[in-house]
C-alpha cells in the first residue's frame, strides 16, 4: 500500500482572495514578515501497490483532482504505515 | 476525553458518575427505582440525555402547558417534529423554530449550520417539503473581535448549509446587545408545505415491523450535545469543542429528496429525524408515542469510526440521519429509494410488543429500559419564582422624555445602530430566491413565499424585542406576539399561528424563572386574543456566561396566509403623491428604546431602564383587523409596523427603495416623542390620494401625516418648523453601510 | 420542443428550471436523473444550478466526470443547444465544453440579489429575442462566479463574440465583467445569473424568459427549415 499526498495550489498569477485575506489578517496580528499567503488543497490517497503509481496519480490529478486552468499540483508517494 | 472503557454500575453509583452527565442524585435514584436495579453505563447515558432539559423540558413543561395550542385549523400541535396548520385546498403549512445557541458559541460556523440542518429535518420528517428558512440571531455589540467573528461565522454557517440544501433563507432578525456577548443566540426556523395525505408521524407502530436507519454513518461527534445545550457555558467554552457536530448539507439534500420520495410508499409506518440525543431520542420517542417497544442491534448501525461503544452509538449526534419504521417484508422498497440517492439505509431492529427499549451490542443486552420512562416519565420540576428587585424599581420610575437637541443627528445615529441598520450584509449571503417562490425578499416586514399552482402565499417573520422582555417580561411577551402579528398583517396576511423559541438563563435562579413565567403569561394572553395558537417550539435554558444571564428572549416565529396574491403588500413606499398615514396615537415611551440605548453610551451599567411600552391587546387586535380589511380592499400601497427607533426610523425604512422617492411629513407635539418613542400598536401606511376617504372610513385611529414625494428628500416639519431635511439616498447609504463598516473597523 | 433538465445529486434549481420551461414557457420538459439517462430524444439540455456533489473538490468538478456529461458532449457535438446556469455553467467549464474556470467571489462570500446585465451578443440562439446591448435584470446566487481565463482565451472570446452577457456593475471580480459565455460553435451557453428565476414579474423580473424563447424560436426555425 502506498500513501500518496497531493498538494494543489492556485497557479502563480491567479488571484487568491482567500490567501490575500489570510495575509491581511496575519499582518494585523503583527506578523509583518508575511510577504504572501497562498491557500491550496491537501489530499491523501491510499493506493494499492503497482508499478506505475506515479503515472496513475498524475492522470488522477489531470482528470479530476486539479483544474489545470487555475491550479498546479505536485505529489509525494510514500509507504503507507498501517496503524 | 470521552469515557470509552465501560464503568461498572456500582462505580457509577459510588463515584457519582451520573453527576458529570447532568443527572442529580435524586434523578439517579429515580432511574434505579424504574429499573429496579442499578443502571449500567449505557443506560445512565441514555437517561441523562433523555432527561436533559433539551429533550424533556423538565423545568419548562409546567409553563408550556399555558400556551393555547388548539384551533380548528391546527392539524398538529406541539409534540411532533413540527406543528401543522391547514391552509385549505388540501394543503397545510408545517413549521418550527429551534435553537443552537451553545454549539454556536463554541464553533459558530458548524453550530449555526447544524442548527439549520436540524430544523429542516424536523420539517421534512413530517413529510413536508421545506420551502423557507428564517433565523433569529442575537450577538454582543460589534465592538470586539470575538463578537465580530461569531457574527460573521454564524452567518457563513447559515449560508453554507441553507444555500447548499436549496431551501431559501427568506427572513429573520439580528439584534445586538452586550448581554449576548458571551452567549450568542442562534434560532433557526423552517417552514414546509405538505398535502394532507402526506402527513407523517414519528410512530413505531405495528409489532414486528422493521426499524430502518438511513443517512450518514454514526461517528463520535456531538456526544452529550443535548446535555451540553442544557448547561451554562463554561468560561473557557473552547474546551467543550468535541461536543460540536459537523454538518454535511449535500447529504441533507439527498436525504430530503429520498425521504419525500418514501412518504408516498404505503410501506412506511413512521419517520423521525435523529436530532438532539440522536438514536436514543428518536427510537424511544417513536416507540413511546405508538405504545410499543423496540429492539435494536447496534452492530448493524452504520459506523464511521472503529470500536464505538454502545454508549457512543446511542448518544452520538452525528448529523443527517433518519429513523424509519417500515412494514415487515417491504424493507427493500424503502432501501432502494435511499440507495438511488447514494444513501445508506439498513434494518437495525424491530418493533416489539413489550414496552421496553432493548439494545443489543456484540451479542449482549446493553440496555433494557421501559420506553415510557424515557419519553413520558421524565421528572418535572416546579421551580421557584421571585420578582426581581430591578423590576420593582423600573416600574416605579416616572416616564421621562430624553433630551434630544439634534433630531437629524439622532436619526442618523439610530440608522447606524446595528440593530436598526440594514441587514443586507447578512441576507445577501443567503440564497433567498431558490425554489422561485419568494415574492418579498428579506428586508420588508415579513417575507412572502407564494404557493405555486394557487393564488395564495405565506407570510413569515421572526420577532422578539428582548429589551422590553427584560424590563417587563409579561408586557414584552405580549409585544413579541403582537409585533410578529403586525408584521404578518402589514404583508397582507392573516396570522395563522406561531412557533416559539424560548431562550432564557438558568431556571434554578428564581429571577430567571420569574422571567420565564411572566413571558409565557404575556405571550399566551396575546396568542389568545390575536388567535395565533402555538403549534411548536423549543426551549433553550442556561444561556449565561460569566454568571450573567441573557435578556429573556422568547423568539416568536409566525406564519400567515395571504388568500390572494393581489393582497401582497410591502413596507416600501410605492409612488410619489401617495398619502402617508400613521395609525395609532404616540405616547412618551422610551423604556428599552433604541433612543435610550444610544443616549446611554458610556454608562454601560444599566443601559435600559423604566417601563416597557404598554400594550392594549384589544386595541392591537382591532387595528390589525382594520388594516387587513383595508389591504384586502386594495387601498393600501405600503404598510410598515413601527418598532425600534419609532416613527423617524419607520419613515426612513419605507423610503429606502431604489425608486428615488422622498417623504415629507408634518408632525405636532413634542418632537422627541413624535419621532423616536416606541409606543406599540402603530402602523405607517401609504394610500393613493383617491383612496384616502375610503381608507379613513375603514381605519379608526389613522392620522394623515404627510406625502410620498419624488424629490428624494427626507423632510420632517415639527409644529410648523423644519426639523429634519436630508437626502434620502445619503441616509440610506449610512443605514446600509453601518454593519459592513463596524465589521471592517479594528478594535 | 422537448427539454431535459438534468438532475445531479445536489442540484437544487432543477425544479425552478423545469417550472420556467414547462409552466411559464409552455414547452415539454422532463427532470432527468443523471444516472442511466437517455438524452437522445431531447432537443435541448438544461444544466440547472445548485451544489452538485456539495461543491466538493471544486464546484462542478465531480458532475463533470459523470457518464451523463459524455452524452451531453455528444448532444452538443450535433449542434443541439446546451444551457448551463450557475452550477451548470461551472460543470460546463470543468467538463471542458467552455473555456476558463471559476474562482471564489472577490469578497469571499456567497451573494444573492438582482443584478443588471448587458446582452453583449444578441445574435446567439439563446439571445436572439433580445435587442442589441439590451440591459436586463436577472438574479445571481453564487459563491464562485468569479470567471477566470488567460489572456489568450480572452482574446479568442472577444474575437469570436463568445461573451454573451456582462455585468453592468461587476459583483464578483469576474474577468472582463463576464456573466455568460458561449462556445465557438454557438450552441453551448454557460452563465452565472439565473434566467429561470427571472420569468415572472411577480418575483421581480421576467427578463429571463427571452433566453428560453430564443431557444424555442431558433429550434422552430431550424426544424421548419429542415422539414
Amino acid at each position: 500500500m502506498k500513501k500518496v499526498i497531493v498538494f494543489i495550489t492556485l497557479k502563480q498569477g491567479v488571484l487568491d482572495p482567500q490567501g490575500k485575506a489570510v495575509q491581511t489578517s496575519l499582518h494585523s496580528l503583527g506578523f509583518q514578515e508575511v510577504e504572501e499567503a497562498r491557500i491550496g488543497k491537501y489530499i491523501e490517497l491510499y493506493v494499492e501497490d503497482q508499478e506505475n503509481v506515479s503515472e496513475r496519480v498524475q492522470a488522477m490529478c489531470e482528470q479530476l483532482l486539479a483544474n489545470p486552468v487555475i491550479e498546479d499540483y505536485r505529489f509525494e508517494i510514500e509507504e503507507a504505515v498501517h496503524s | 476525553m470521552l469515557q470509552v472503557s465501560e464503568i461498572s454500575p456500582e462505580q457509577i453509583e459510588t463515584d457519582k458518575i451520573y453527576r458529570g452527565m447532568g443527572l442529580s442524585e435524586q434523578e439517579y435514584n429515580m432511574v434505579k427505582a424504574i429499573l429496579k436495579r442499578r443502571p449500567n453505563f449505557t443506560e445512565i447515558g441514555i437517561f441523562s440525555v433523555m432527561w436533559s432539559e433539551h429533550c424533556s423540558y423538565k423545568t419548562s413543561k409546567p409553563l408550556l402547558k399555558k400556551f393555547p395550542t388548539k384551533a380548528a385549523n391546527v392539524l398538529q400541535g406541539p409534540g411532533e417534529g413540527a406543528g401543522i396548520i391547514d391552509i385549505g385546498d388540501n394543503q397545510a403549512v408545517v413549521f418550527k423554530v429551534e435553537s443552537h445557541n451553545h454549539p454556536s458559541a463554541v464553533e459558530p460556523y458548524q453550530g449555526a449550520a447544524t442548527g439549520v440542518g436540524g430544523i429542516i429535518r424536523d420539517v421534512f420528517s413530517m413529510g413536508a417539503r421545506p420551502i423557507a428558512l428564517l433565523n433569529s440571531l442575537r450577538f454582543g455589540n460589534l465592538t470586539s473581535d470575538r463578537v465580530k467573528y461569531l457574527f460573521q461565522e454564524v452567518v457563513h454557517g447559515i449560508a453554507g448549509y441553507g444555500n447548499c440544501v436549496g431551501v431559501p433563507t427568506v427572513g429573520g432578525e439580528v439584534q445586538f446587545d452586550d448581554n449576548y456577548e458571551g452567549n450568542p443566540l442562534v434560532n433557526a426556523m423552517c417552514v414546509g408545505l405538505i398535502n394532507h395525505e402526506d402527513i407523517q408521524k414519528g410512530v413505531a407502530a405495528g409489532v414486528g415491523n422493521t426499524v430502518i436507519y438511513a443517512g450518514a454513518a454514526t461517528g463520535r461527534d456531538g456526544i452529550h450535545g443535548a446535555t451540553f445545550a442544557s448547561d451554562d457555558l463554561a468560561e473557557d467554552a473552547n474546551k467543550d469543542r468535541p461536543a460540536v457536530q459537523v454538518g454535511d448539507p449535500f447529504m441533507e439534500k439527498l436525504l430530503i429528496e429520498a425521504c419525500l420520495e418514501v412518504i408516498h410508499s404505503d410501506a412506511l409506518v413512521g419517520m423521525q429525524d435523529m436530532g438532539a440525543a440522536g438514536l436514543t431520542s428518536s427510537a424511544s420517542e417513536m416507540a413511546s408515542s405508538a405504545g410499543t417497544g423496540m429492539e435494536m442491534n447496534l452492530d448493524l448501525v452504520p459506523q464511521r469510526e472503529l470500536n464505538m461503544t454502545a454508549y457512543e452509538l446511542m448518544l452520538s449526534e452525528s448529523q443527517e440521519r433518519m429513523l424509519l419504521v417500515v412494514k415487515k417484508g417491504r424493507e427493500q422498497e424503502i432501501i432502494d429509494v435511499f440507495e438511488k440517492y447514494g444513501l445508506q439505509a439498513v434494518a437495525v431492529g424491530e418493533v416489539i410488543e413489550e414496552k421496553t427499549f432493548r439494545l443489543i451490542h456484540h451479542g449482549n443486552i446493553v440496555a433494557d429500559i421501559p420506553v415510557d420512562a424515557l419519553a413520558e416519565e421524565a421528572p418535572v420540576y416546579h421551580m421557584l419564582s421571585e420578582e426581581p428587585e430591578y423590576f420593582r424599581r423600573f416600574q416605579q420610575m416616572e416616564e421621562s422624555i430624553p433630551h434630544v437637541e439634534n433630531f437629524t443627528g439622532t436619526l442618523k445615529a439610530l440608522l447606524e445602530q446595528p440593530t436598526i441598520a440594514s441587514k443586507e450584509w447578512v441576507y445577501d449571503q443567503y440564497d433567498s430566491m431558490v425554489q422561485t417562490n419568494t415574492v418579498i425578499t428579506p428586508g420588508s416586514d415579513a417575507a412572502i413565499v407564494r404557493i405555486k399552482g394557487t393564488d395564495k402565499a405565506l407570510a413569515m417573520t421572526t420577532d422578539c424585542n428582548s429589551r422590553y422582555m427584560y424590563l417587563d417580561p409579561e408586557t414584552g411577551g405580549k409585544v413579541a406576539v403582537a409585533e410578529a402579528a403586525r408584521n404578518i398583517v402589514c404583508s397582507g396576511a392573516t396570522p395563522l399561528g406561531l412557533t416559539d423559541g424560548l431562550n432564557f438563563g438558568n431556571p434554578t435562579r428564581h429571577e430567571i424563572f420569574w422571567q420565564m413565567e411572566k413571558s409565557v403569561a404575556g405571550m399566551s394572553a396575546a396568542c389568545r386574543l390575536l388567535k395565533t395558537p402555538v403549534i411548536s417550539g423549543n426551549v433553550s435554558l442556561y444561556n449565561e456566561s460569566k454568571g450573567k444571564a441573557i435578556f429573556p428572549t422568547p423568539v416568536v416565529g409566525m406564519v400567515g396566509l395571504i388568500e390572494s396574491l393581489d393582497h401582497v403588500t410591502s413596507s416600501f413606499f410605492q409612488r410619489a403623491g401617495d398619502v402617508i398615514f400613521l395609525i395609532g396615537e404616540t405616547k412618551p415611551e422610551f423604556g428599552g428604546s433604541e433612543l435610550q440605548n444610544i443616549l446611554a453610551e458610556g454608562d454601560t451599567d444599566e443601559i435600559y431602564s423604566g417601563k416597557a411600552p404598554a400594550i392594549d391587546l384589544e386595541v392591537e387586535a382591532k387595528r390589525q383587523s382594520q388594516l387587513l380589511d383595508a389591504i384586502r380592499q386594495s387601498i393600501v400601497q405600503s404598510a410598515h409596523d413601527l418598532s425600534e427607533g419609532g416613527l423617524a426610523v419607520a419613515l426612513a425604512e419605507s423610503v429606502f427603495t431604489d425608486k428615488g422617492l422622498g417623504v415629507r411629513a408634518a408632525l405636532s407635539g413634542d418632537m422627541t416623542v413624535e419621532l423616536f418613542s416606541e409606543t406599540q400598536s402603530r402602523f405607517l401606511v401609504s394610500v393613493k390620494p383617491e383612496d384616502v376617504e375610503r381608507f379613513k372610513e375603514i381605519i379608526d385611529d389613522a392620522r394623515q401625516i404627510g406625502v410620498v414625494t419624488d424629490d428624494g428628500q427626507y423632510t420632517i416639519f415639527g409644529n410648523g418648523k423644519q426639523v429634519i431635511a436630508e437626502d434620502a439616498e445619503a441616509l440610506c447609504q449610512r443605514w446600509k453601510g453601518a454593519i459592513p463598516c463596524l465589521l471592517k473597523s479594528r478594535v | 420542443m422537448k427539454f431535459a433538465v438534468i438532475v445531479f445529486p445536489g442540484s437544487n434549481c432543477d425544479r425552478d428550471m423545469y417550472h420556467a420551461v414547462k409552466d411559464i414557457l409552455g414547452e415539454e420538459a422532463d427532470l432527468v436523473w443523471y444516472e442511466n439517462s437517455n438524452l437522445a430524444n431531447y432537443d435541448a439540455i438544461l444544466l440547472p444550478g445548485g451544489f452538485s456533489y456539495g461543491d466538493y473538490l471544486r464546484s462542478g468538478s465531480i458532475a463533470a466526470t459523470s457518464d451523463c456529461l459524455k452524452q451531453i458532449k455528444a448532444h452538443a457535438a450535433k449542434g443541439k443547444p446546451v444551457l448551463g446556469v450557475c452550477n451548470g455553467f461551472q460543470i460546463l467549464l470543468e467538463a471542458g465544453l467552455l473555456p476558463g474556470a471559476m474562482l471564489c467571489n472577490k469578497n469571499l462570500a456567497f451573494m444573492c440579489h438582482q443584478e443588471k446585465l448587458r446582452v453583449a451578443n444578441h445574435t446567439t440562439l439563446f439571445t436572439s429575442e433580445y435587442e442589441e446591448n439590451e440591459i436586463v435584470q436577472f438574479p445571481i446566487a453564487h459563491g464562485e462566479g468569479n470567471y477566470f481565463c488567460d489572456e489568450a482565451t480572452i482574446k479568442e472570446l472577444r474575437k469570436n463574440k463568445q461573451i454573451v452577457f456582462t455585468y453592468e456593475a461587476n459583483p464578483n471580480g469576474s474577468t472582463e465583467d463576464i456573466a455568460g459565455i458561449i462556445n465557438r460553435e454557438g450552441n453551448v451557453l454557460g452563465m452565472m445569473p439565473h434566467p429561470e428565476r427571472a420569468v415572472e414579474a411577480l418575483l421581480g423580473s421576467a427578463d429571463g424568459l427571452k433566453v428560453f424563447q430564443s431557444i424555442v424560436m431558433n429550434w422552430r426555425n431550424s426544424y421548419v427549415a429542415s422539414v
